[in-house]
């Protein structure tokens, strides 16, 4: 991020980005829910390039003993990225500083809508696989990770989502791909209750005066409803569409 | 979950006893199998592959890496297996596995000892070599994940373009043809429950087994086998799975 001198690709130009999006418009996003059979709810996401899959298991027995609560569900979530989904060199398999940080700020935004109460002394887990990933995997790993709680019947406050907006060449914008990611001046992803309003996962880096941090927010909230259509149309069609069998297909 | 495999291995062994099996399959029939090659872009290569309920996902990599020390003049292979928590609920996050690093060498020694990559050919400089990583990812587990990853890795290998190399590094994203791929290899992994012998263990039949067999076979030849489990084999019985094993990799082959 901000990096400077002539490398750096202009990204905002006569109100256009550098793939053609408008400010206000999202990468295209598709989400298929019901595609493992193990696992008690899964949904995969792909949203631009990135493809990314989401598993959930639980209510079960929390284990170890010692992690339990009397009071609740213990909410339990490992992001983590495939050793092949980056374009750079092959990356090393288990958790590293930055995906352990995801896992967290992601466990976070879910323990403000899962109804964890019902089901003190057990875990609800989350996993999530970012298989190829362009920019913005913690958003859509919220996003698909909801799908995939809703799908294995988790209670829920809300169907919640997440997106980044990002400042480019003085612009703010939303849903920043790989490149405005890497080279834009600065790069804010948060998760929204839509039902509420509510901020569940807000991180930041870059700079932004208080005006843009305002223009930001409202070009996520936006975005974000669009997202919810989304989700809610993938989880209808579990049941509109029965399946025979469950099965990831990648286009 | 003792007594549950016990209980599962009665049952299972009074079916096939009656030359049966749970899912009213052949003795020699796989589930069905579907294959995607190249489904992703990041990586030089991919694939998925299922068998049954069992999906598995391989990822194909190259970097620029340092020779082994007695193999100076050849590249890195270097195979892995995650059996991932979302596959399964006998998976746990964590270190891998006795059964993932068994999952990870059965599949390299296939594409390994069939020299089906001229590794030589990965050669760049003194001290300088291409690195092939095959990484088996799997993503739902319903029983024989080894011929479901050897499938998904080999199209995924099938599939994988060779990087461009300009002074001595990567040029990420363009490519110098297709990897050469000289034979397709394919498994075959038979259960055993007393003296019956079945093709395509699913997951209850695993639980319940005495034991396993895999032959990684070519088109020709044998170049891989890994017996697992307590139960043992006549010689008999080896030479009878390897006459099916060649004979069911035809139909593996083209699906490839």
């Amino acid at each position: 991020m901000g990096a400077t001198g002539k490398d750096r690709p202009k990204l905002f130009d006569s109100g256009k980005r550098v793939d053609g999006r408008s400010v206000d418009s999202l990468r295209s996003i598709k989400i298929e829910a019901r595609v493992l059979n193990d696992a008690d709810g899964s949904a995969y996401i792909e949203w631009g390039k990135n493809k990314i899959l989401a598993g959930v298991y639980g209510p079960s027995e929390c284990i170890p003993r010692h992690d339990q609560s009397l009071y609740r569900a213990v909410i339990k979530c490992r992001y983590n990225m495939a050793p092949f989904s980056g374009m750079e060199e092959h990356g090393r398999s288990g958790p590293n500083r930055r995906s352990k940080e995801l896992s967290k700020v992601i466990k976070e935004a879910f323990e403000n809508v899962i109804i964890s109460e019902n089901f003190p002394k057990t875990q609800i887990e989350i996993f999530v696989e970012v298989l190829q990933s362009d920019g913005g995997t913690r958003c859509a790993a919220v996003t698909a990770a909801a799908v995939a709680l809703a799908d294995a019947g988790i209670p829920m406050k809300d169907l919640i989502n997440a997106v980044a907006v990002c400042k480019i060449d003085g612009q703010m914008a939303v849903d920043p791909g790989k490149e405005e990611d890497n080279f834009g001046e600065s790069d804010m992803p948060m998760a929204f209750s839509p039902r509420t309003g509510d901020i569940l996962l807000f991180q930041m880096d870059g700079l932004l005066s208080r005006d843009e941090l305002a223009e930001g927010i409202g070009l996520a909230r936006k975005a974000s409803e669009k997202i919810r259509k989304i989700q809610v149309d993938a989880i209808a069609k579990v049941y509109d569409e029965p399946k025979e069998e469950r099965f990831l297909v990648i286009k | 979950m003792e007594s549950i495999n016990e209980i599962k291995r009665d049952v299972l062994s009074a079916v096939l006893a009656a030359g049966k099996r749970a899912d009213s399959r052949g003795m020699y029939d796989y589930r069905k199998i579907v294959v995607q090659p190249a489904i992703l872009q990041n990586a030089e290569g991919s694939a998925m592959a299922s068998i049954g309920k069992s999906q598995v996902m391989v990822g194909i990599k190259f970097d620029i890496a340092a020779p082994f020390a007695d193999r100076q003049n050849e590249g890195v292979l270097s195979t892995s297996a995650d059996l991932l928590p979302l596959a399964s609920h006998l998976f746990e996050t964590g270190p891998p596995s006795e059964e993932a690093i068994e999952l990870a060498r059965v599949v390299d020694r296939g594409i390994r000892s069939s020299n089906t990559i001229d590794l030589q050919s990965f050669f760049l400089e003194e001290g300088k070599v291409l690195a092939l990583y095959v990484d088996i990812y799997t993503l739902d587990h319903d029983g024989n994940l080894i011929d479901c990853s050897s499938l998904a890795a080999m199209s995924a290998l099938l599939s994988a373009r060779m990087p461009k190399i300009e002074e001595g590094k990567i040029i990420r994203g363009e490519f110098a043809g297709k990897l050469p791929i000289k034979e397709k290899v394919v498994t075959c992994t038979f259960g055993k429950i007393g003296e019956r012998m079945f093709l395509d263990p699913s997951l209850d039949e695993e639980k319940g087994m005495d034991c396993r067999m895999t032959l990684a076979t070519t088109s020709e030849q044998l170049c891989a086998a890994q017996k697992g489990g307590w139960g043992t084999y006549s010689e008999r019985d080896i030479m009878e799975l390897l006459d099916i094993s060649m004979e069911k990799g035809k139909g593996l082959r083209e699906l490839l």
